[in-house]
């Protein structure tokens, strides 16, 4: 294994283009919008959908469908349709991201006791108090689950955007392979995963910030 | 889109045949692996959680830079489609093993004790009873894992394997919309007929699911 470019500090400068750590602020980049605008998006409906039962249908069916859409081949075609940019990789990224959070908020909310909603209604709550009191509460553990792995997926899947030119970890991936130099591709692999890792450790850490005490241990 | 289908149809048709083989034996051989991986966290409650966590951690990876990290790990070609099949079975099994687990801690324990009253011993216990009853949890979790495997194979393409994908980057070098929407549909559509396939699998070997 060559780690020569992985170890090299002249890769390690901060702000220089192209640096290791110049690359992995890009990446983290696209991976919180894309993050930002999908929960923006995806949690509202999910909670509707959650909170009134109507249109569970299209939250059930959301997963697979994002599941099955291929994200190089979204993001290629954003970009012969609307050009270089910034904007493709947001959307494509984003088209990810939705379905995992949309379809989670709705399970959260549909894993609540039924007797737990019922009691916060019959403390005299109103329908908005009782959804962001009691059910979006209750519902943060299985939330939390489906932003996680949405979280995971996009940081592994950023690295598409070096595909059409754009920067972040893939750059080093994708130049590294066009000129074999495979040192270079594997810090590229590594840099990568350690980041996914702290993301999701990251994450771990917030969940248990958020979620009430009171619901610990149930998962 | 008609249109390039017919002036392509070998080629196309050559990258749906090499996608359906690089997603769909990952899947084979992740579910082979990961049934008894997933049986071993569940004989053995001390190794559950360590066996999530490691699962977790795999699935973490991502998939580009696994299939160019393994050919490290394997001494393989970097253009070699063993890295492609390897790295979704890595995610397969890092997917399914956690299902196993789980499917086969949520059968019910009476129907266990049952099953063990009327004398039948631990393997005929678990071929016969606890893996069927837990079927409806591993299929939903193979659903997932050949979906997702399914979209994962055309990322290949970005270091030249890889089925539909190669018509993404093919499309995207001559910024040409076509291939790229060809690859798109036909990789949607292949997921959502795998889907329907395990579906009506599962339909058929649990018909007890439906009488409930």
């Amino acid at each position: 294994m060559n780690l020569s470019y992985l170890l090299d500090p002249a890769h390690w400068e901060l702000g220089a283009p192209y640096s290791i750590p110049t690359l992995i602020l890009a990446h983290l980049g696209y991976t919180v919008l894309a993050l930002l605008i999908g929960t923006v998006v995806a949690l509202p409906i999910g909670l509707y959908i959650g909170h009134t039962g109507r249109g569970s249908f299209l939250a059930i069916n959301a997963g697979n469908a994002g599941r099955s859409l291929p994200t190089l081949g979204l993001l290629m075609l954003l970009v012969t349709l609307l050009g270089l940019g910034l904007l493709p990789v947001l959307i494509a990224l984003t088209v990810l991201v939705i379905p995992p959070i949309l379809t989670s908020t709705y399970a959260g909310m549909r894993s609540l006791d039924h007797r737990v909603v019922d009691a916060a209604r019959g403390m005299g709550m109103r329908s908005w108090q009782v959804l962001t009191r009691v059910e979006l509460p209750m519902a943060l553990p299985v939330l939390m689950g489906g932003f996680r792995s949405a979280a995971l997926q996009v940081v592994a899947t950023a690295t598409v955007a070096a595909a059409v030119g754009l920067s972040g970890l893939g750059r080093l991936l994708i130049d590294g392979l066009a000129v074999n130099d495979y040192s270079r591709v594997l810090a590229g692999a590594i840099v990568v995963a350690v980041l996914a890792v702290l993301v999701d450790l990251f994450l771990s850490l917030v969940q248990r910030w958020i979620v009430s005490p009171g619901l610990k241990g149930t998962d | 889109m008609i249109e390039y289908l017919r002036n392509n149809a070998d080629t196309v048709w050559l990258a749906l045949q090499e996608h359906v083989y690089l997603a769909l034996l990952p899947v084979l051989f992740g579910f082979l692996i990961a049934l008894p991986i997933g049986y071993l966290g569940v004989r053995f409650p001390a190794l559950y959680h360590p066996l999530i966590n490691t699962c977790g951690v795999l699935y973490s990876i991502p998939s580009l830079a696994l299939f160019v990290f393994l050919p490290v790990v394997l001494g393989t070609k970097v253009l070699s489609p063993v890295n492609v099949v390897v790295a979704l079975t890595i995610y397969t099994v890092a997917l399914l093993a956690r299902t196993v687990a789980d499917g086969l801690r949520s059968v019910d324990p009476v129907v266990v004790q049952a099953a063990t009253a009327m004398g039948y011993r631990r393997v005929r216990r678990l071929t016969g009873v606890e893996l069927p009853m837990a079927l409806p949890v591993i299929l939903a979790g193979l659903r997932v894992a050949t979906v997702s495997n399914i979209s994962l194979v055309s990322v290949g393409a970005l270091i030249g394997i890889g089925g539909l994908g190669q018509l993404f980057t093919r499309g995207f070098q001559l910024f040409y919309i076509e291939p790229i929407l060809v690859g798109i549909v036909l990789s949607v559509l292949l997921a959502g007929l795998a889907d329907l396939i395990i579906v009506l699998v599962q339909r058929a070997v649990t018909p007890w699911t439906r009488a409930v």
